[in-house]
């Protein structure tokens, strides 16, 4: 068995003559959790519809499962949640989920063990149309999790929900990575990703931007110094990290060194620094969040 | 964590997708609050005009109170022999427009809510999920022209006995035909519905165009084919044409004074009826064919 379950080989939608998602190509291998990162309106639900086969790309391929997407095979042992939950106002969700269940051929029980997944047992027996916005998102993960499909497709599923709801959403994500289940999961919230996710893929404007680990794409620590008089220590840094040092601005009008952390031996340029009789006010090694990263790219895409 | 159920997958592939679909889709359908709401909408206008408003014009004893006609002939249209009229007289304007209302929901709101996105993604494919609600309306309608038959049958002997009338059995084999062809002129209507919502993928716009259509588009261009040589010919073949000829071969009244509005005359009872499958099939392979090949936005 391939350990891709999910794979897309150029794989482009046009609305007109508008290409929401042009020539994407991914890879989700068995058991990671996958993060489909993008800003709003950059492609990532088209594409995910495009997987479940609810929408027909205008070319390229995919592979869910290795079958054809949407065929049913391929969705039987797919959960998914696109683009908000979709369900019955009037049921309630006890009863919107065996309806779902009944699709699946599941019963009774396995409805329960999915409302229980996403607690929200107390309240299954009310209308869906009186549940919170949070309660709807998670009745649509808890449709998702019916007879645990090996792959679960979420699309932002943190939407709606407050602080705790996202907290225990993320428990959720582990918790189901930990069981073996395989987790595509789309988002704009960096830190949501930063968390969950073994690898992740950039989407911006339709095109690929990136795919690669949450630490490549973050690429190296840096390492910033702000010291005076700055030519002085710009030279020692340069001898002491055997790299230039970029001259940045740190925000507050004040000059700052930044450079690659990697290699520099930083006790030793500080006492360098001091020993050439520069003034030393702060010294930090900082990693780039996946944030920052993801505004670069953005920026430098458009 | 609780026990794995993976061995779900295999054990529902077994299972008849349409079977599955149609269990699914009745299930939702008999919640619904609009099922119902229909339903009695229905059955309280079979009684309003076939019988309490009969009645009373009877038991004033003024002519004039319902529409004229003998006292004698307005007693008979609402005792057991004349059940054959009575179940279908309704059915192709007011009975078609309550069922194609209720189809148009049914698949039209499937769209606002986004259930169509939900029941697709489970895989039942689209074809047996596009029959799983088509049979699920059918059986619907079914239910609904059993009880209606049920009801007017008991309104019937009931009137018979507060009237001291001696019970005369319709005759069975026009009672099957009718409440054959109420199921059939029912069951074009609501096939019709089914397509309007799949056309316009949304509820309001769908019973809009089919209201307007059973209530007036036929009757307009019925009016201007009186006025056009050789349009009548194209506006016998109309939807409402079949449903309403259906209606008048079995006995209903087209016209008069206790005529109900909607039954016709212009075609004969074969006719019609092979002209109301054809429409079943027409709407049905449209039905069909739109959901399968559209994009589930």
């Amino acid at each position: 068995m391939s350990d891709h379950i999910v794979s897309t080989e150029r794989l482009t939608k046009h609305y007109g003559g508008r290409a929401a998602v042009d020539a994407i190509s991914l890879t989700v291998r068995r058991g990671e959790v996958y993060g489909f990162l993008g800003p709003n309106g950059a492609g990532k639900t088209t594409t995910l519809r495009m997987l479940l086969g609810l929408v027909r790309p205008t070319s390229g391929t995919a592979a869910v499962h290795g079958l054809a997407p949407g065929s049913a095979d391929a969705l039987r042992r797919t959960g998914s949640l696109v683009e908000g939950p979709g369900f019955f106002p009037y049921l309630s969700g006890t009863d919107n989920l065996l309806v779902v269940a009944r699709y699946r051929g599941l019963g009774r029980y396995d409805v329960e063990e999915a409302l229980d997944r996403v607690e929200l047992t107390s309240r299954a027996s009310d209308r869906f149309r009186t549940y919170s916005l949070g309660m709807k998102q998670r009745l649509g993960v808890a449709a998702a999790l019916l007879g645990r499909p090996d792959l679960l497709v979420l699309d932002e599923p943190t939407n709606g929900l407050d602080p705790a709801g996202m907290a225990s959403m993320r428990r959720l994500i582990h918790d189901l990575s930990d069981d073996g289940q395989t987790v595509l999961l789309s988002s704009h919230l960096l830190a949501e990703v930063q968390q969950c996710c073994d690898r992740v893929g950039v989407i911006v404007g339709g095109r690929m931007s990136y795919e690669g680990t949450v630490a490549e794409l973050r690429g190296a620590r840096m390492l910033e110094v702000r010291a005076e008089p700055v030519d002085r220590a710009a030279r020692v840094m340069k001898a002491a990290a055997g790299a230039a040092f970029d001259l940045t601005d740190d925000g507050e009008g004040r000059t700052v060194l930044t450079g690659d952390a990697d290699g520099v031996d930083v006790p030793a340029a500080v006492r360098d620094l001091v020993a050439e009789g520069v003034d030393v006010h702060a010294v930090a090694i900082k990693e780039r969040s996946l944030e920052d990263v993801f505004l670069t790219m953005t920026e430098a895409t458009r | 964590m609780t026990a794995s159920t993976q061995n779900a997958p295999a054990k529902t592939r077994a299972d008849n997708a349409l079977l599955s679909a149609t269990r699914a889709e009745l299930r939702r359908l008999v919640r619904w609050p609009a099922t119902w709401v229909l339903g009695g909408v229905w059955l309280t206008l079979q009684m309003l005009f076939a019988f309490a408003f009969p009645y009373i014009a009877y038991a004033t004893g003024d002519p004039d109170a319902f529409q004229g006609g003998p006292m004698d002939q307005i007693l008979d249209s609402m005792l057991p022999q004349s059940l054959p009229e009575t179940l279908i007289a309704g059915t192709p304007m007011f009975g078609g427009a309550i069922v194609l209302i209720f189809a148009a929901l049914a698949v039209g709101s499937a769209y606002s809510w986004g259930t169509w996105k939900t029941v697709l993604t489970q895989g039942p494919g689209r074809a047996a999920a596009t029959g799983g609600l088509a049979a699920a309306v059918g059986v619907c309608v079914a239910g609904l022209v059993a009880v209606s038959t049920a009801v007017t049958y008991g309104l019937s002997l009931l009137v018979a006995a507060v009237e001291s009338q001696e019970v005369v059995a319709p005759v069975w084999g026009d009672f099957a035909a009718s409440v054959a062809g109420s199921g059939l002129i029912l069951g074009m209507w609501a096939a019709a519905g089914l397509f309007l919502g799949a056309v316009t993928r949304g509820p309001a716009l769908s019973v809009g165009l089919g209201l307007l259509w059973t209530f007036a588009v036929e009757n307009l261009l019925r009016g201007a084919a009186a006025l056009i040589d050789g349009l009548s010919y194209a506006t016998d073949l109309l939807p409402g044409s079949g449903a309403g000829s259906l209606a008048g071969a079995l006995g209903a009244a087209s016209d008069g004074a206790d005529g109900t509005p909607g039954v016709l005359d212009v075609l004969t009872g074969p006719q019609a009826a092979v002209l109301l499958g054809v429409y079943i099939a027409v709407f049905l392979a449209l039905t069909f064919a739109l959901i399968r090949r559209r994009d589930v936005a």
